[in-house]
This record gives structure tokens, C-alpha cells and sequence, in this order.
């Protein structure tokens, strides 16, 4: 049967992996390219990077970085951040990308989930989405988490897996950063409403989170950076752990 | 050299990379002496069927392809493996290339088990079913990177080995000197450039 996937994320600034880089054993220890060679050795089953640079030369940096890996990395890369057009979806694509996900992009311009799974296939169209409750509901926010759109989270992921995207990332702003578990409750609403892959991210703490994440039905991965960058949860023990623990895993 | 074939589908960084990375020369070509002249040959494929055939066809290069396929090995890679086929009913009834027989049908129509999610992507185990040249350097068991919503059957003669996704999905087929897989090996790791390596060497 298919495997649950293990996703590291690099989230990369002016060309350095930022975000809980304390990461031993490597000689840069927030180059990029040294990472993704650490995390395939280790038996990551996917990359996810993102692109936080707001400058055009952080940008042409980022793609170079991109091409680095791509050239020497054979797993799946999706690439996000500053996707706002089909034109960016070209760019990264070129580079080695195979999966783009765009987040405040399809905020802005909701017809784009549409015009680049038309182009690309659905396949290649991730919606990552930032949520939060507000008095109860779930809302989603842009701009990395900090802007409230006022708008109802779960119809938002509907409309866009209608829409043509492929696969979802559900970033709890409420859990991460809190290591304390995913946020299951969140991601229960949109299993039973979805039917496409559904990427968990944020509050993975340890790897009993993951296996908790696992037993819920319709999750396929697992998303989390600074404990993996930290070494605080060992990729290969994660998932040798996982699949003691009746997980089907790539080992 | 292995030419790649330039027939305006897909994304081949990856492809080119990995054969690169094995120290294989390989061309994205679409020119008849080049494809002649090439030790083997990788048919790539993104997309839908009927799009992605109808471009082949209008290479004109279709007769060629069948011609070389006798003399040197080809791989089809996912779409491109499909292509192999006797036909697939991806929007509407396509004709295929014909190599392999068999045909292309939807995952979504006959898996029974409607809560498996199409498409197909991800990680999966690969069974061996047959013994081949192709799986010099793959061990059974290994794991494979599939993205995929339609699959191939009724080819059970030329099955060398398959994946269980709520039913048996063909992996790895073989008719002669054409291969093909449904998975990607230049996005299944190691693994899969162990398999690549193997098709360098047929």
C-alpha cells in the first residue's frame, strides 16, 4: 500500500534556511543545499521549500538554490512563496520544481488555482492555507498567518479543491509552534469534507504526535521544520518508529 | 546517448538530471537521425492521453519510434508508459501506440473502495513479479514515487511488476526491447536511479 510521507521544510531567506536552524553534523549549517542532501540521506519522502525573501535578488537566489537541489535530489519538490501567477509557477517548474503551493497568491487572485491546474495539472497545484479560530470558526489568515481574511476556512479549501488543486497544506496557526500535537480537530473537518491529499503542519513536538496524526483518517503527511532542523525528532527513527507502530513507511 | 523524446509534454528537468547524475549522456530530441543514432530511447509523459498522443502524432515521428523500438531499448515513463498501450479511455476512447497489450482505464471507476484517494500519489511498495534486466540493481519491495489517476490492465502477459493501491496497479511492463514504468524513477530516490542505471546498461 501507499506510505504516510515525512515532509521537512526549508523556509529559505536571502539563500540560508531561517526558522530553528541549529542543525549539527552539517559544515553550513543553514545552506540549503546541504540540507536537502542531509534530509534524502535521511530518508525524507519530500521536500517542501519556501521562499520568504521579498527582494528580486533574494528571488533569483532562491531559484538558483532551487536548481542546486533539483540537480541532485531525485524525491518530490514542492516549492512555495511568492507565488502570485501562472508565470511563477513557469519559474519555479524550470528549476526542478514538481509541486508549486501557492497560499496568499490564490488569496488574491482566486482564479489562479484554476488557470494552473488547467496548465499544469492538478497534480501540481498545492493549496496551503493558514487557519485559526476565531469565536469559534475557522478563518483564514494571509500573509504568513497575519492577516485575518474574514474568511470561512473550510469553504475556502471546498471551493479550492474544486477549483483544481491537487493536494492540501493545513497550517494551524492556533498549534504551531506550540509542539504540543497537530491540530486534529482542524484537520478532521477537512478530511471528511475532501478526497485529495491533506498534508498536516504545525505542532509536531515529538514523534508520538505523528503517530496520533496517522490514526486520523485521511491524512497522508506529516509537515514540520525547526524539530527536524533541531534534530529534536530524527527523520529515519521517526519513521522506523511509525512503522513499528502499524504505519506503512518508506525505509 | 539516450534521446529523450522532444514532444512538448512535461517537465524533464529531473529526467535529464538524474541521467546526468549516473554519468548517462542523454538529448531532448526530436530529430530522426538523432533518435536513430541513439543507444535507447525514453518516451517522458505529463498530462492527459488523447492531448499527449495527438502531439505525438504530429511529429510525424510515430513510425520511426516503432521501427527503432525493435532494435534498442525505449522506456516509457507514467503518460509515457500509457502511451505503450492499446488504448485508454482517459476523456473519451484513445488510441494508443500499441507495443504493449493492454489497455489504460480509470483508477477512480474501479477501485471498490471509494474512500482511497485519486489520484495515486506517493510513495508505494513495487512487487516483482518477474525477474528482468531492468531490476539488476532493485530489490522487491522497494519503494516507488507514482502520480497517477488512470493505470494499465488486462496485460497481465507483460507485467514484470505492480504496486497494490486498493487493487493491483501495473508498475513495471515490458513487450520485447520497450519497458515502461508508471511510477517515476527520477522521483523515487535511489531506488530509482539504481533502475535508470540498469535501463544505461540493457
Amino acid at each position: 500500500m501507499i506510505t504516510k510521507r515525512i515532509i521537512p521544510c526549508l523556509d529559505v531567506k536571502n539563500g540560508r534556511v531561517v526558522k530553528g536552524t541549529n542543525f549539527e553534523g552539517l559544515r553550513d549549517m543553514a545552506d540549503p543545499v546541504e540540507m536537502a542532501r542531509f534530509y534524502n540521506a535521511a530518508g525524507a519522502d519530500e521536500l517542501v521549500f519556501y521562499d520568504i525573501t521579498a527582494s528580486v535578488e533574494g528571488r533569483t537566489l532562491f531559484t538558483d538554490i532551487l536548481t542546486r537541489v533539483a540537480r541532485e535530489i531525485f524525491i518530490p519538490l514542492t516549492v512555495g512563496g511568492g507565488i502570485n501567477t501562472v508565470e511563477d509557477f513557469d519559474r519555479v517548474l524550470k528549476c526542478g520544481a514538481d509541486k508549486v503551493s501557492v497560499n496568499s497568491g490564490a488569496i488574491r487572485d482566486p482564479g489562479l488555482i484554476h488557470r494552473a491546474a488547467q496548465k499544469y495539472g492538478d497534480q501540481c497545484v498545492v493549496l496551503s492555507c493558514d487557519v485559526k479560530r476565531v469565536d469559534g470558526r475557522f478563518l483564514l489568515f494571509a500573509k504568513g498567518g497575519r492577516e485575518n481574511t474574514g474568511i470561512d476556512a473550510l469553504e475556502w479549501i471546498r471551493q479550492g479543491v474544486k477549483n483544481g488543486a491537487g493536494e492540501l497544506v493545513i497550517n494551524s496557526i492556533d498549534t504551531d509552534g506550540v509542539k504540543n500535537g497537530f491540530d486534529l480537530e482542524l484537520l478532521d473537518a477537512v478530511a471528511s469534507m475532501v478526497s485529495v491529499p491533506i498534508i498536516a503542519s504545525g505542532g509536531a513536538g515529538k514523534k508520538e504526535d505523528f503517530a496520533e496524526l496517522f490514526r486520523h483518517r485521511g491524512i497522508d503527511a506529516g509537515l514540520a521544520a525547526s524539530i527536524f532542523h533541531t534534530k529534536q525528532v530524527d527523520i529515519r527513527e521517526l519513521k522506523q518508529y511509525l512503522r513499528e507502530n502499524g504505519v506503512e513507511m518508506r525505509l | 546517448m539516450i534521446a529523450i523524446l522532444d514532444y512538448g509534454v512535461g517537465n524533464l528537468f529531473s529526467l535529464r538530471s538524474s541521467l546526468s547524475c549516473l554519468g548517462l549522456e542523454s538529448k531532448l530530441t526530436a530529430d530522426p537521425g538523432e533518435l536513430r543514432a541513439a543507444d535507447r530511447i525514453i518516451l517522458p509523459g505529463v498530462g492527459a492521453f488523447g492531448d499527449a498522443m495527438d502531439k505525438l502524432k504530429d511529429t510525424g515521428l510515430v513510425p520511426l519510434i516503432r521501427e527503432e523500438s525493435q532494435k534498442k531499448p525505449l522506456l516509457g515513463i507514467c503518460l509515457g508508459m500509457q502511451l505503450l498501450f492499446d488504448e485508454s479511455c482517459e476523456y473519451g476512447r484513445h488510441e494508443g501506440l500499441g507495443f504493449v497489450p493492454g489497455r489504460i482505464a480509470s483508477l477512480a471507476e474501479d477501485l471498490e473502495d471509494k474512500r482511497l484517494k485519486v489520484p495515486h500519489i506517493g510513495w508505494n511498495a513495487l512487487r516483482i513479479i518477474r525477474d528482468d534486466p531492468l531490476f539488476k540493481y532493485v530489490r522487491d519491495g522497494e519503494y516507488v514515487y507514482y502520480v497517477h489517476s488512470f493505470y494499465g490492465r488486462d496485460c497481465a502477459e507483460s507485467t514484470l511488476a505492480t504496486s497494490e493501491y486498493g487493487l493491483t496497479v501495473t508498475g513495471v511492463v515490458r513487450r520485447g526491447l520497450v519497458w515502461g514504468t508508471q511510477f517515476h524513477p527520477e522521483k523515487s530516490g535511489d531506488t530509482g536511479l539504481r533502475l535508470l542505471r540498469a535501463f544505461g546498461e540493457l
